[in-house]
């Protein structure tokens, strides 16, 4: 046996006590961490199988087991970290780049956690969102520069008519859309959830790279579809199944980078999805190679709007990286609807680890910043913004859209209500809960009528505490929250930190 | 040295300050002017609704010799400001007449900045300094028609903001806004407004949260012929202050009337959206009602709605607006703060509290709350004819006697008269 130099970052706890031998365990895991001894009537665990996605305890009938990260396996090292050794080992085996999967899971700051909202006291009255309407219906899509209207007849009785033609808007019920994932990266079990939310709810899913399922062509009406620099799946029919199209430059978990899906994952369905022959390797080429500048953007942005009629937003995805406003700014120029800015911790299904935890900005400093820049320039009228890269909340929808943005991307928060755990082990296409597989045993653990009962709920839920923060500060339209960064305050955070963010400290008064 | 008198726009502009209020208004639709005093009686009425910290008024119509001249009134906190702001005013300004604006002594009003008026008219090569400057492109590019007026906003905004202790309270034609630390009742008799008339008033008491005073902290806030007075708050202030300043306006002042103005003067001036159509921005209706309706209104209002989500005011709050041509009175949409309309023949008066209408006009022929959202709008009817008659009276008598005693105008019998003194003194 060749010599083995990493320990087990987790533990499994058996307790033979409660233990039935029932073998959920080992049905389970896809990592063939328990195994059974018929002979003995045991169960054995190797640990250092183990990704610690919790499903093995989750589905333990006797709860016999528990998954217990192991701490303190190297000698306490506050520079060599037991993360730096494990990769070393790794790499000194492999000679490989080391993967990963989810956003960054690194201590930089969360602005989010020292960002805090306000609320009405004595002077303004607190709305009720239970007794009072409350409304936070949200329309992404480019504004004109000078509407004109007419009066048609007594304005009293709304008698006004629109003579400029409204450019197309997306009208979302809730500030909250799906972020990119893929067929491909993620089950056609989860893209049917996603889609049947978003449709249920009347917002928006996002294709991602990998084209459009035939059986996702039903919720055409909440789909944003993604052209990518693979351009897989991409047709004219593609376009027309979409409410919008959104370019995707890059994401927030791998700024300047492509990405590639092994050939032995394309199979029969993503073979036909992605438009490629089966066992290909679908490689997205790190920029779209016909885009080299900002005026090919331009001409992308214009070609999807002719092919497309112009009957929908065509709006453009970056990660956040150090000269966001400029480029967003740029983007806004070249005819973008709307800007989606995903942050330093967004989510991945695949990202060389490096990159992930080394490049790009957190998205709270990009909204505050790309918003800014706009307005000082005139042209925040022209697009939405759209904020991704880690909404953990309803609050941190509450700040983002206080901060400048007009909705927000979710992706992982939507996984972890279908049953991600966040393992950060997507890339392997072993994902014991069944989302971010194509193995069809365990894509059927994912039922999408739950799911999308689950991505209903939460939701529901974040709407109604949005509704509840809104009211508490006496407002009762999201419209009066965007950019209102008065009813933000930072703590424990720099002068220049608060600067960028365009806040006050806690304890400054208006 | 850089320190922030505590009664100075410098300290005030570094905050914005909660307030209560008591509002007032009426109007003479034929244009007939009337006495100020009416108003202060009006105002009186809710002594209680302001706490002396704050009130003013504003009086259209006031300056008939001077109709089509601009007016400033400009508050100095000492004759350096004074001398700074009068240079920019000889080099971009004919003047016309300069003068102290006449007051009384109150025992209740104290420590009042130097009050001073100009009567202009504006030089043909008026040195626009702010069109050079970023993001007020917009401002300058507009139509020759409009670009008088943008030298103008252009000039305060400026005087406002780079000349220290000179504050200019209001910057339009044939019209004045007084106001000061104070109740409006002894602000009203500080400044004689019972010997001026006009055709169109709006008046305003003050409770601010705050306990110090400033002179031009207190309302109405006017800009051009704008004048608003505003009992609230405004939650989405943050929201409206981005979206105005991306088309050039900067809100120095951290108040909820000077935003409303600026967004006033975008909305009507500037995009040239009818006044009728303001409140379906400022306060339309609610998307469920949206949802119900038909056809273009549907679309017009969802289109309102999603162009100007930004330009909406979100939170408690009544406006009196007054222009050269019309008073308009706004509650938010789901009427969080008082306000009362009334007619009486060609009087047109909104105000906080009933009482204050039936004060000064005790069986009026209407009565009503306006519902959340409702526009009350109060017209007068040829203007023009009334100013070319004021005009050629003028052009009669001597120049520069314009203060000249006119003749009372007389006033509906169910009026009651205003009796010379102090409410409550």
């Amino acid at each position: 046996m060749a010599l083995k130099l990493n320990q087990p970052e987790f533990e499994i706890e058996r307790d033979t006590d409660k233990c039935i031998s029932c073998q959920v365990c080992v049905r389970q895991c896809s990592n063939d961490v328990h195994e059974y001894d018929s002979e003995q009537d045991v169960i054995y665990s190797d640990s250092i199988k183990c990704v610690g996605c919790h499903r093995c305890e989750s589905l333990c009938p006797a709860g016999a087991l528990k998954i217990k990260e192991v701490k303190s396996q190297f000698r306490t090292n506050y520079n060599w970290t037991a993360e730096h050794l494990r990769n070393i080992y790794k790499q000194a085996d492999s000679g490989g780049v080391i993967l990963t999967g989810m956003g960054c899971d690194k201590p930089y700051a969360v602005y989010w956690d020292r960002i805090l909202f306000n609320a009405s006291q004595v002077t303004n009255p607190p709305i009720d969102p239970l007794r009072e309407p409350m409304e936070i219906k949200t329309f992404i899509g480019r504004k004109p520069d000078n509407p004109v209207f007419e009066i048609t007849g007594d304005p009293c009785a709304r008698g006004v008519k629109l003579k400029t033609e409204l450019y197309p808007q997306l009208e979302l019920s809730t500030p909250i859309m799906f972020s990119a994932m893929s067929y491909g990266s993620i089950s056609l079990n989860a893209c049917k959830s996603l889609a049947a939310a978003a449709s249920e709810f009347g917002t928006y899913y996002n294709t991602g790279e990998g084209g459009l399922h035939k059986d996702l062509y039903k919720y055409s009406m909440n789909t944003i579809v993604q052209v990518a620099s693979g351009r897989f799946g991409v047709d004219v029919d593609y376009l027309e199944k979409g409410s919008a199209v959104e370019i995707k430059i890059g994401q927030g978990a791998k700024p300047g980078i492509g990405g590639h899906l092994p050939g032995e994952k394309v199979t029969g369905d993503i073979s036909d999805t992605r438009m490629i022959p089966e066992g290909t390797d679908a490689i997205s080429p790190a920029p779209h190679h016909d885009i080299y500048s900002i005026e090919d953007l331009a001409q992308l942005i214009y070609a999807l709007k002719e092919a497309t009629d112009w009957s929908k937003p065509v709006g453009v995805k970056v990660s956040a990286v150090h000269n966001i406003a400029p480029i967003a700014s740029g983007i806004v120029r070249a005819g973008a609807d709307f800007v989606s800015i995903d942050g330093l911790r967004g989510g991945t299904g695949a990202a060389p680890q490096v990159i992930r935890d080394n490049v790009g900005i957190p998205i709270e400093l990009a909204i505050a910043s790309v918003d800014d820049r706009l307005r000082e320039e005139g042209i925040r009228h022209r697009a939405s913004i759209i904020a991704a890269g880690s909404i953990r909340s309803s609050a941190d929808i509450v700040k983002a859209i206080a901060l400048g943005a007009d909705a927000v991307y979710i992706g992982t928060a939507a996984l972890v209500a279908m049953g991600c755990h966040l393992c950060q082990k997507c890339y392997t296409g072993k994902c014991n809960w069944g989302i971010a597989t194509q193995d069809p045993y365990l894509t059927r653990r994912l039922n999408p009528e739950i799911g999308t009962r689950r991505l209903l709920n939460l939701l529901k839920g974040w709407s109604l505490e949005i509704k509840e923060m809104l009211g508490g500060v006496g407002i009762n339209a999201i419209e009066s929250l965007k950019g209102n960064r008065e009813h933000l305050r930072g703590v424990g955070l720099s002068e220049k930190e608060l600067a960028i963010l365009g806040i006050k400290h806690a304890g400054e008064a208006w | 040295m850089n320190i922030f008198k505590k009664n100075t726009k410098e300290y005030f502009s570094r905050f914005k300050i909660p307030s209560g209020c008591a509002i007032f208004g009426a109007i003479n639709e034929s244009g007939e002017r009337f006495s100020g005093g009416m108003v202060m009686e009006g105002i009186s009425v809710m002594h209680e609704r302001s706490n002396g910290l704050g009130g003013g008024f504003a009086a259209y119509g006031i300056y008939p010799q001077f109709a089509r001249d601009w007016v400033f009134h400009i508050f100095y906190d000492d004759i350096e400001a004074k001398k700074q702001a009068e240079r920019e005013i000889a080099l971009n300004f004919k003047v016309l007449l300069s003068e102290e604006i006449p007051t009384r002594k109150v025992s209740r009003i104290t420590n009042p900045p130097l009050i001073y008026r100009y009567f202009l008219k504006l030089k043909e090569n008026f040195n626009d300094q702010r069109r050079n400057e970023a993001g007020s492109d917009e401002i300058s590019s507009q139509a020759a028609a409009g670009r008088e007026e943008n030298s103008i906003v252009n000039f305060v905004m400026r005087i406002n903001r780079d000349i220290c202790g000179a504050y200019i309270i209001s910057s339009g034609k044939n019209m004045g806004i007084f106001k000061g630390v104070g109740f409006p009742e002894d602000i009203g008799w500080f400044f004689r407004l019972d010997e001026y008339k006009g055709y169109l008033w709006t008046s305003h008491g003050r409770f601010p949260t705050n306990s110090a005073g400033w002179w031009g902290g207190a309302h109405p806030f006017g800009l051009l012929d704008w004048s608003i007075v505003h009992n609230g708050e405004i939650s989405s202030y943050g929201t409206n202050k981005r979206f105005v300043r991306s088309f050039g306006y900067e809100c120095s002042l951290s108040t909820d009337t000077e935003v409303i103005t600026y967004l006033l003067d975008f909305i009507v001036r500037k995009q040239k959206i009818d006044i009728e159509m303001v409140h379906l921005i400022l306060a339309p209706p609610l998307w469920e009602e949206i949802e119900r309706m038909t056809g273009d209104n549907r679309e017009s209002l969802r289109a309102l709605r999603i162009l100007y989500g930004n330009a909406l005011l979100n939170g408690p709050f009544s406006i009196i607006v007054g222009n050269g041509n019309y008073i308009y009175a706004l509650n938010d949409r789901i009427k969080l703060r008082p306000l009362v309309a009334a007619r009486k023949g060609e009087y047109l008066f909104v105000s906080s509290e009933e009482a204050a209408i039936r004060k000064v006009c005790p069986s009026p022929d209407r009565i009503w709350q306006p519902d959340g959202g409702e526009p009350v709008i109060g017209r007068i009817k040829e203007k023009e004819k009334n100013i070319s008659k004021e005009l050629d009276k003028r052009n009669s008598i001597k120049s520069g006697k314009y203060r000249k005693k006119s003749k009372k105008l007389p006033m509906p019998d169910s009026f009651t008269v205003y009796k010379n003194k102090i409410p409550g003194d």
